[in-house]
């Protein structure tokens, strides 16, 4: 089956668009969900296919918890150190923090991938309305990190951990997730659009990686000292972490301020990421 | 034999340059292990108010980790030097020469051994500046540089055995996680007998990487203890015999392909 051929001087019709119906009006935003609908199940098609794609991102995550939940449990009976639902939950929050950014970062590989490949030009040739390309995209972030978190979570709750929030903290601790792997796939995204290489790989994963670290990732910020808790006490990770085990606990901490600054750092890397894609335009 | 160490000097001064003229391959090498030697000693340094921890400091604790690190950007940078000159057909056209066969693979660890004991010695410096106090004093310092210079022929000649089995700088890459994985699982943030959960505590004692770490950190905490430095070498022989063996067999496969 094969597709009827364009007339001579008519544009060749538009990736996501049905072919039959090309002439019918679109509904307002029709064009960016069309293409962010047929990217969001290519790239998803492709995730599921390939090992080597989906492995290291959830190996990663159960390493980083196997590690610290289980290595540095003794952490735990520090002087000072108080967390009522246990050091693997407290070590589940960063490692679930983690994990979204992470999946939208592992989603901007793949868009430098596509650029470095081709694929991505013939696909800002293609697409109706180029910013489906980051809507699509920024839905297989959440697609492969639901995925990552729905391990990690199983994983965890398989070794014990014990959650003393109730159902509600619960959704806000997922939710606040969500908003992670956005701010993640905004700077990714800017990024890859940007230089259009998976050579700019260490440019998008090591500020988020330092961020992360100088976060009070192992003991809570009250026993940091010197330098770090000075940076920690400045750095948005450590609300989004104070939240996070906050929620797991039961015991609000930051929620509001967590939420913000999510909010923010999306409202800002979204705004990178869309001057981003104009310069892969321009570069097109 | 004065033909064959004029060749593996040759290989050696190559192999050196070609690491230390790419920023790209020197940054991670220098600087990661001092960024996340800097997040952990500070995250960590409460894990020094536990009861039988070694020490109250905890970079003079951690600072072992680097050492290990290093030697892991070896394997990596190795390997993927290699393998780009398989790649390129670079390596062929070497292996057509009259060049002694075992001086292609030992110029480039004669030249990963320089560098490892170079990156030790960058790593001890920045430990001193940090505050690190090692406690085997000088004589500590040239086992270090040692130690440090083995296990990145060790790790550097895993590389090569990948690469030349792979002959694919990307299945090279794809190893470093892999690695990163025994040092995560190793006693490298809390000494073993403070590994409180069971079932690493198992992995940490069967983990060699455990034991090549305990090798740098007792001549930072203890001074001269036998038992951790015979452990360290034995591991960091081992790895580079074991590894060895590895580069024979896949150098004869590839070598047969030419």
């Amino acid at each position: 089956m094969s597709a009827a051929p364009t007339p001579p001087g008519e544009r060749p019709p538009a990736l996501g668009a049905p072919p039959v119906r090309a002439a019918a009006p679109s509904p307002p935003h029709g064009g960016v969900l069309r293409v962010a609908r047929a990217i969001a199940w290519r790239s998803l098609h492709t995730y599921v296919r390939r090992p080597d794609l989906f492995v290291p991102s959830l190996i990663f995550p159960l390493v980083f918890l196997a590690s610290f939940a289980g290595g540095l449990s003794a952490l735990g009976s520090v002087p000072g150190f108080s967390f009522p639902a246990g050091y693997t939950a407290f070590q589940f929050v960063f490692v679930l923090c983690q994990s979204a950014m992470f999946a939208g970062l592992f989603t901007g590989f793949t868009l430098a991938f596509d650029f470095e490949s081709g694929f991505a030009r013939r696909l800002m040739l293609a697409a109706e309305d180029r910013r489906g390309i980051a809507l699509g995209y920024a839905a297989v972030a959440i697609t492969r990190a639901a995925v990552t978190l729905a391990v990690v979570s199983g994983v965890a709750l398989a070794a014990g951990m014990r959650i003393t929030g109730d159902g509600v903290d619960v959704f806000g601790l997922y939710a606040l997730a969500a908003l992670l792997v956005l701010v993640g796939f905004g700077w990714a995204a800017g990024v890859a659009f940007r230089f259009r290489s998976i050579q700019a790989g260490p440019l998008m994963q090591t500020p988020v990686f330092l961020i992360l670290f100088l976060a009070p990732v192992y003991v809570p910020l009250g026993l940091l000292k010197g330098w770090i808790h000075a940076v920690a006490s400045i750095n948005p990770a450590t609300a989004f972490l104070e939240a996070g085990r906050g929620l797991i606990g039961g015991v609000h901490q930051h929620t509001a301020l967590a939420f913000a600054c999510a909010a923010a750092l999306i409202a800002l890397f979204g705004i990178w990421m869309l001057t981003g894609l104009r310069s892969a335009e321009r570069a097109s | 034999m004065r033909l064959l160490w004029t060749q593996v000097g040759t290989l050696a001064r190559r192999a050196m340059l070609k690491t230390l003229r790419q920023p790209f391959q020197l940054f991670p090498i220098v600087f990661f292990p001092l960024i996340l030697l800097a997040v952990n000693a500070s995250g960590l340094k409460a894990a020094t108010r536990l009861p039988g921890f070694p020490t109250h400091s905890y970079i003079s604790f951690a600072i072992a980790v680097a050492f290990i690190q290093g030697g892991m950007f070896s394997l990596i940078n190795t390997g993927t030097n290699l393998a780009e000159d398989i790649e390129s057909g670079f390596f062929n056209r070497l292996a057509l020469t009259p060049l002694r066969r075992v001086a292609l693979i030992a110029g480039l660890l004669v030249g990963v051994g320089a560098l490892g004991a170079l990156q030790s010695g960058v790593y001890m410096l920045m430990g001193l500046v940090a505050g690190a106090h090692l406690h085997a004093g000088l004589g500590g310092v040239l086992v270090i540089l040692v130690l440090g210079s083995l296990t990145a022929v060790g790790f550097g000649a895993l590389g090569c055995a990948a690469a030349l089995q792979t002959g694919s700088g990307e299945a090279v890459q794809g190893l470093f996680p892999l690695f990163f994985v025994f040092i995560f699982l190793s006693s490298s943030n809390l000494p073993r007998s403070l590994l409180k959960t069971g079932w690493f505590h198992t992995i940490a004692n069967v983990n060699p990487i455990s034991y090549l770490i305990e090798g740098f950190r007792a001549l930072y905490i203890y001074g001269w203890d036998g038992t951790a430095l015979w452990r360290g070498f034995a591991v960091a022989a081992g790895l580079t015999i074991v590894a060895l063996l590895a580069v024979a067999g896949a150098m004869h496969t590839r070598l047969q392909r030419t």
